[in-house]
This record gives structure tokens, sequence and C-alpha cells, in this order.
């Protein structure tokens, strides 16, 4: 029997529970031995030309070592992301120099023997600035009146897709519109970033917390002019990334240079505050939502345009429009839909992608949408969704912005959510606290969605997998888990493939030196492509041992079988006793290479996802007060390979989409000061706002990879957000409210049920 | 900077120490002692990865100074597991439940809820969660660790019920 689809236990664990593991900066490589500290000095300001910057007194301060500007610095700043996209002229720089353009910005490098006399002397460097006008919002970027780059004469670094249709909602009896927020938050990882760097002879060693190392050590080659072999990026234990430690940052990258100059290998671990205001923040968009129909509920156009503050620089946070844009329609039938979007800069931290990057965008304004569009035609929200849903005998389905759907059935999600919640009874209960004008009313929110992984190009993903003399195994793969817990998947897959045990297999990620190829871990995209690689590679070392072990035999190959039960081995044909285990067949190899196999595995197109997920919320009328009372979610992941880790993946994505509704918020005021830049002023979500979510399963393999695998990294988050939304907005209908924006703190709900009757339900 | 003199116990073991007044606790266990399996997430006493058991009781390592630990016995997770590799109950649990993904976090929760079953081996759901408020996970959405804690005090139980027995 498969070991596949069973709730095996991690085999990381132990080591994460027993010492701690090892993150960066525990990281003790001899040759960190007497490594200097890096701190950066960062703009205090969000917007200013930087007069001078004087770091004399840094320079007598105890410990210092050095202490660099940008005009010390000798080499080209790091190429754009996303080179074509993006305007040249937009490039950020190593420090800024000239202008700085957010709070946050890294102005200097103070280098110090110890980490605490860093924090000392960055104190000690004196900039002198002179502040110009600071913008902070979209729309405010999109008036021009003040330009972060004057050079390049816009604050509009790229806009996706075209529009204009003045026909688009002809025919539509209701069309209504609603400007959304997709409010900026902080992605917490609890590791902040942290990077250490040596030249070892030629060859530039680099730890840090990342999720891509491979493309990490492209950059680090393009940037320092050495061919790849030269650098070995490896990424230790990571303490969670969420999209934000995809790439690199100036920070990180700079540090081999600094290493070069003052000859010894260099350290830094940023603080809580530096990560809260200098990676990367998530969502920060403006979306306006158009949708028309019928008065009995038919759905017929949908346009979709997007602002999306992305920070004084352009990075992959630019690219979000593009993303929230081609999954705008999510799963209804439309017969016209309309997209476009841009991407601003202003004086705030640069965007990346964060946990569901672009997909809980769009998922968030259809979402409302739908449910304004209801409330309009008087039509529950579950039976406008039934009535629109793209059939699951449409599949595979062109959407309106040129995707593929692979499969789905989108109404059995729905079903299965709505029986699971009791959504009758749920009802029932809303309509007798309205009567009865209870102080606590009740919401119920529903968001039906399907999501892109492995997109919008899926690639490839590399693995390789060597059996030893010993009869054990190891695995080497391109992915770079920082929690989803591949060592166990990869070992799973291996063993169903190989029948080796699941405990005789070793996992290697997250190192350059030790795996050839790799894209890393983000975009849900690793069991579909990782996976799917390891299985092929398992597979094809298969074949080669049974041609072995044939050959030992002395039989054909098409003779010879793989007994996987346990003590695997191969043997020939009703023959037992003619067999040759894995150690035997990897010592007989030993000669010509050693019994390995190396394969990548291309996907044709990216994997959609799918589900239902329903909220209860009880709002105390009288404070504002929110409370997510209960939570169903029905996720269609494609075919589970370990659902233990699964429901873990679902379990933190809807915790954070939850947290979006209802609590966090990067918070700036007119100055552009960042006012939430610790985890006690960002309202980080904790346990105790949070229900025990009742999960339901629903699995519907995709064609598209052997394991019949999607992502379910990010489900959670695109799920998650629109329905506790539509479910307080439910709960505040009777007050004629027919939209507030997010996060939904009791202060808003409050202030929004005052003024519209006076804190009374009406009767 | 001066340094003062210090005497602690960590994990069993005596350590004498000069430090500087303005160490915190954490940096001194992971920088001095390299017990690197505390963790430091925030340097203000909202996360608690950091913390340790400070004669027997919940600390933020990163909210107390290295000098204020003088004359005290600490317990950081290296402690936890029987010295053969066995895991303790609550870590038993967490594995059993899920309830670590990236594990940076980790520690922390495994030593606030080593103080809480010590007091308490049959907390309630509501007694669990506002133990569990003051710790902060960004991977688990707390769901299996709220799980891990029944299952880890149904563990303690029943090792204090086979101790009382024996």
């Amino acid at each position: 029997m498969s070991i596949l689809g069973n709730r095996l236990l991690r085999k990381e664990d132990p080591e994460l529970l027993t010492t701690g593991a090892r993150y960066t900066a525990d990281v003790d490589d001899p040759r960190l031995q007497g490594a200097a500290h890096v701190s950066f000095v960062r703009s205090t300001e969000a917007h200013a030309r930087v007069n001078s910057i004087d770091v004399a007194a840094a320079l007598e301060a105890p410990g210092v070592v050095a202490a660099f500007t940008a005009a010390d610095i000798d080499i080209d700043p790091p190429p754009l992301v996303i080179p074509p996209l993006f305007p040249e002229e937009m490039r950020r720089p190593w420090l800024a120099s000239g202008v700085v353009r957010f709070v946050g910005e890294p102005i200097a490098i103070v280098v110090t023997d110890h980490p605490h006399q860093g924090e000392d002397a960055a104190e000690l460097v004196f900039v002198d600035y002179e502040p110009l006008p600071v913008i902070t919002a979209a729309e405010q970027a999109m008036e021009e009146e003040t330009l972060l780059f004057p050079e390049f004469g816009s604050n509009i670094s790229v806009s996706y897709g075209d529009g204009g249709d003045p026909d688009l909602f002809a025919g539509c009896e209701v069309v209504v519109e609603q400007r959304i927020v997709n409010q900026r938050l902080a992605a917490c990882p609890l590791e902040v970033r942290s990077t250490a760097a040596v030249w070892d002879g030629e060859t530039l060693v680099m730890w840090s917390s990342n999720q891509n190392p491979h493309n990490s050590r492209n950059r680090l080659a393009g940037i320092y002019g050495i061919d790849r072999e030269y650098v070995r990026f490896i990424c230790p234990d990571v303490g969670g990334g969420f999209g934000p430690k995809i790439n690199q940052y100036p920070e990180d990258m700079i540090l081999p240079w600094v290493a070069r100059r003052i000859g010894r290998a260099v350290r830094w671990t940023e603080t809580r505050t530096e990560n809260m205001v200098a990676m990367g923040h998530g969502r920060d968009q403006l979306n306006i939502a158009t949708i028309g129909g019928s008065r009995t509920g038919d759905l017929q156009a949908y346009r979709l345009v997007t602002i999306a503050n992305v920070g004084a620089y352009p990075s992959l946070g630019a690219f979000m429009p593009s993303q929230t844009a081609s999954m705008a329609p999510g799963v209804y039938q439309f017969d016209r839909v309309e997209t476009r979007g841009v991407a601003v800069v202003t004086n705030t931290t640069p965007t990346e992608a964060y946990r569901g990057a672009g997909r809980p965008e769009a998922s968030e304004a259809i979402e409302r949408i739908v449910d304004v569009f209801a409330a309009e035609i008087g039509m529950d929200p579950s039976e406008l969704r039934r009535q629109n849903l793209i059939s699951p005998d449409a599949f595979p389905y062109e959407t309106g912005t040129g995707l593929l759907y692979d499969c789905g059935d989108y109404e059995k999600a729905l079903d299965l959510v709505l029986a699971e919640a009791d959504y009758p009874a749920l009802r029932a209960e809303q309509r007798r606290r309205r009567r009865s004008g209870e102080t606590v009313q009740l919401g119920i929110g529903l968001c039906t969605y399907v999501e892109i992984t492995a997109g919008p190009f899926p690639g490839s993903e590399f693995a390789e997998v060597r059996v030893h003399e010993d009869g054990s195994a190891t695995v080497y793969s391109g992915t770079s888990p920082h929690g989803q817990g591949h060592e166990t998947s990869w070992s799973m897959i291996v063993a169903d493939e190989l029948g080796i045990p699941v405990d005789r297999i070793r996992v290697v990620t997250g190192d350059t030196e030790e795996v050839a190829k790799g894209s890393g871990t983000y975009g849900s995209r690793s069991l579909q492509l990782g996976g799917a690689a390891v299985k092929k590679a398992a597979a094809e070392l298969a074949e080669y041992a049974r041609s072995l072990a044939a050959e030992l035999l002395g039989a054909e190959p098409v003779e010879v079988v793989l007994d996987k039960a346990e003590g695997a081995s191969f043997h020939v044909a009703g023959s037992r006793t003619r067999a040759k285990g894995w150690a035997e067949l990897a010592q007989a190899a030993a000669s010509s290479g050693g019994l390995d196999a190396a394969a990548s595995f291309k996907a044709s197109q990216p994997t959609f996802p799918f589900g239902a997920h329903l909220a209860v919320v009880e709002v105390d009328v009288e404070t504002g007060a929110v409370h997510l009372t209960r939570f169903v979610s029905c996720d269609d992941s494609g075919r589970l390979l370990n659902p233990l880790i699964a429901e873990g993946q679902r379990h933190g994505g809807i915790a954070q989409g939850v947290a979006q509704a209802l609590l966090e918020e990067m918070v700036y005021d007119e100055a552009g000061n960042p006012l939430t830049t610790n985890l006690a002023d960002y309202a980080m979500i904790s346990a105790t706002e949070l229900p025990s979510f009742d999960l339901v399963a629903l699995e519907t393999p995709t064609p598209v990879n052997p394991l019949g695998a999607k992502g379910i990294g990010e489900a959670g988050t695109i799920g998650a957000t629109p329905a506790v939304h539509n479910a307080v907005c439910d709960a505040l209908a009777v007050f004629g409210v027919r939209h507030l924006d997010m996060p939904l703190t009791a202060e808003k709900v409050w202030a929004a049920i005052k003024a519209s009757t006076a804190g009374e339900v009406p009767s | 900077m001066s340094k003062a003199q210090i005497h602690v116990t960590v994990n069993g073991t005596v350590y004498e120490a000069a430090v500087e007044p303005r160490l915190t606790l954490a940096d001194f266990l992971r920088g001095d002692l390299n017990l690197t399996g505390t963790h430091v997430g925030c340097e203000h006493g909202v996360c608690g990865a950091c913390t340790v058991l400070v004669d027997g009781r919940a600390v933020r390592s990163c909210l107390m100074l290295a000098v204020q630990a003088d004359g005290r016995e600490i317990a950081t997770v290296e402690s936890l597991a029987a010295s053969d590799g066995r895991l303790h109950p609550i870590q038993e649990a967490f594995a059993e439940e899920h309830g670590l993904q990236c594990g940076f976090c980790t520690p922390g929760f495994l030593l606030a809820v080593h103080e809480l079953l010590d007091h308490n081996p049959d907390p309630t759901e509501e007694l669990i969660r506002d133990v569990l408020g003051g710790q902060l996970c960004r991977c688990t959405g707390y769901q299996s660790i709220l799980r891990a804690v029944h299952l880890a005090a149904a563990k303690v139980r029943a090792v204090r019920t086979a101790d009382a027995h024996a």
C-alpha cells in the first residue's frame, strides 16, 4: 500500500523541538569566526534631500571597524527585479545618496566587532536632511504633484491591461461599483532577515534567511562579476518567509562588498523594527470593482481597476497588479471582463509578494462586489454565487483574462461548506437577533474562490536522488522550505517509488553547492513542481536500478520487478530468491558513477486550487467589537500527499487572512512616518482572536502533474479575507452599511454604526 | 563598560561569567553560552519566542538582564528532552499534532506551556488560549498548537499518575 496520502509525522520536528534548530544567526561555521557585524543607518525621513552624511563621530566609537556611505561603494547597484517591466530610472541604490525615499531606507553602513557597538555607533552618524513633499497613498501618487523620480517624469512605474470599453455593461439591468482597499500588511516572519558572508579564497559563501537560494546565487554572481560556481549560497533553517524573503535586499547583497573591503567575514541580523520598516510589505492595493448583471442574478460583465502602492522602488510588489488582474473574475462565468492596473511609487517601504501575492486582492474585490450585488437585487449571496459558478463540466475553462483553469467543482465546495455550517440555521438565528434588536448581531460571510499556483509561468524544478552503498538514499531538491515539511514529503515520494523506508532517506535543500539547480519555494509551487521532480528522478533511478539488477541476475530488465515491501529488492518475476537489494545495487554501481538520477519536471501550465470559506461573526453594536465565532473552509488543492501538512498550511493561511480582515494594517502618518513599527503597535494576530477552524475535505486531482497536486500554501489568505469581511458587512447591513474597509476594528465598526443609525438596531 | 560578575545555573550547569550590565539574558544565553535554541523574535517582550524558565517561571529573556539572573536557575529548550534523546511529553505532543512549521517560535511555546502544565496539568480551553495569547506564531494559525497543548496535558497527567503509582 502506498505511503502517499498518509498523515505521516514530520521528520524535521525532533531537531526543531530539541535544539531549536539552526537559523542564520545561529550558524557557527569556522569561516565566520571573528566575523564583524554590520549595522545600517536608516533614513528617519520619508522624502528628503540628503545634503551631507558625517560618519566621523561614529568612526571614533568603541569597536568600530569601518563606516561607509554611498560615495564609498564602487559597484553597480543590483539590477531591477523584473528588468523589462520596471523603469531603469527607478532602480534602487545600495545606499541612498542625494535623496531618501522612505523611512527605513539604508543611508550608511557601520561595521563593528560586536552588534551592540554597531547600534551605539549608528546613532552617531549625522545626516543633514532637507525635507521634500511626501506622498504615502496611491491616489495621491496618481495626482503627480510630487514625483519620486523627476527624471522619469511619472510616479507610475508600470501599467497593465487596457480597457475603457464604453459598452462593457451594455444590457446589464443592474450595475454596482465599489471602491475596496486592500490595506498594507507586514509579513511578520518570526525570524527577521539575517545574512552572513565570507570570501573563502575566490569563493563567496553566504548564509541567509531566504526562500530562493539559486536565484540569490545567480544575482550575486552577476553583481560581483564572478562565475556561479564561485558563489555558494546556503539557506540554513529559515524562520518563516511568506514572500518577502523570495528576493534578497540591498542590505544582504552588499555584505560581500563589505567583507572584501575590510578583509573579514561579516554578519548582519536586523532588529524587529528594521524588519517592520525595511523588509518588503504586502498588499496595499486600491481596487475599484464594477459588476453588472440581471435583476434575476445572472452576472454578465466585470471590470477591475487596480492602483497598487508599491512603495519607494518597484520590486516584486509592482508585479502584483498583473496577478490580481489575471485572477479578477474568480469562479464566475462572465460574458465580458475588463481589467487594468497601475503600480505607483510612494514614500513608503517597497512592497513584495506576501502570502497570496495579488490573488487575495482579486478574491477580495470580486467576493465583496458579488455580495454588494446580491444585496442590491435582494438575493441570498449563496444563491447568487451558485447561479454563476463555472460548472464542473466546463473544464478546462478559459477565462475572460486568458487563463486556462485546469479542473474543479466549485459548487460542490460551496455545498459542503454550507452543509457543514448549517447555513439555513445560521440565517434563522440572524433573523431572530435582528428582529429582537439584540446587542450582539450575527454576520455570515461567504467566499467562493479559485486561485493560481505555480503561476503565472510555472517553469520547472529540479531533483536528484542517490542511493548509497548502505541502502539509504539522499534527495537533493531545488525547493527551499521554511516550514513546509519538504524533508518529510520528499522522503514519502521516494519511499513510494523505491521502497526505501522514510527514515533512511535524507533530504538536502537550500545549498547551491549540494543541489545543482533550483528555483526555491514561493507561489505554492513546491509540491507540484519540486515534488513531481523528485518523483520523476526516483522513477528514473528505479529504471536504472532495474536494468542493473537484470544484468547482475542474468535476466532481461522486463523480467525484473521491484518489490517495495520491507527490505525492498529487485527480483526476477516468480523467483524471489534471485534478488538484489538497494545496498547491493549501489555497491555494484559504485565503480560506474553510483546509483544516481537527476530530473527536472516542467509543468505545462499553472494549477488552480479552489474552495469555499464561511465565516460567522458576532458584532457588538454598542462597542463595535467583532468576534469571529466560527470558520468553515473547504480547500481543494488536488491530491494530498500528506494531509497533516496540508491542513497546517490551510490553518496558517486562514489565520493570516482573518488577520487582514480584522486586525492588521501597516499605518503611515501624513509625513510618511510608519506608526506600526513593532509587534506591540502592529496587531499581529494571536491565538486569542481565532476560533477553531472546521476543515472540510475535497480532493480533485489535477491532470497537470503526475502527483495530481495543486498548491495549498496560500489558499487560506485568498478565501478567508473576503469571507470574514463579508461576514462583518453582512452583520452591519441591518444598519444600512453597504461596505466598510478593512481592517474591521472595533473603532471603525462602531463609528459606522453610529454614523448610520445612532446605534440602534432599526426595527 | 564595566562588567558585573554573575553566578547562574543553566540547564543544570553552573556558570560564572562577567557580563555588561546592559546585556540581556537572551543575548547572554545565545552569545556567551552558545545556547542558540532561545530565539529572539521582537526584542521587546511581545512575541514570546525567547521565553525561558527562570526558577520554573516562564520569562521573556529579551526583557530580563543577564545580571538579574544572578543566583537563579534557568532552563532553555535544550534541557527538555531526556539525555538519551527521548522527547519531553510536550515536545512529543507538538510533533504529533503538527504544532510547528518553521520552528522559530517553538522553543518559546514549549517553555510557556511547560510552566502552564507545571501549575495546572488540566487546563481549560480558555486558560490555554490565554497562555498562548502571549506567544506569537505566523505559520500554524495556532490551531494545531492548541491541540498539542491539550495532548501534552493528557501526557503530563499520565506521567504524573504513573509516577504516583510507582
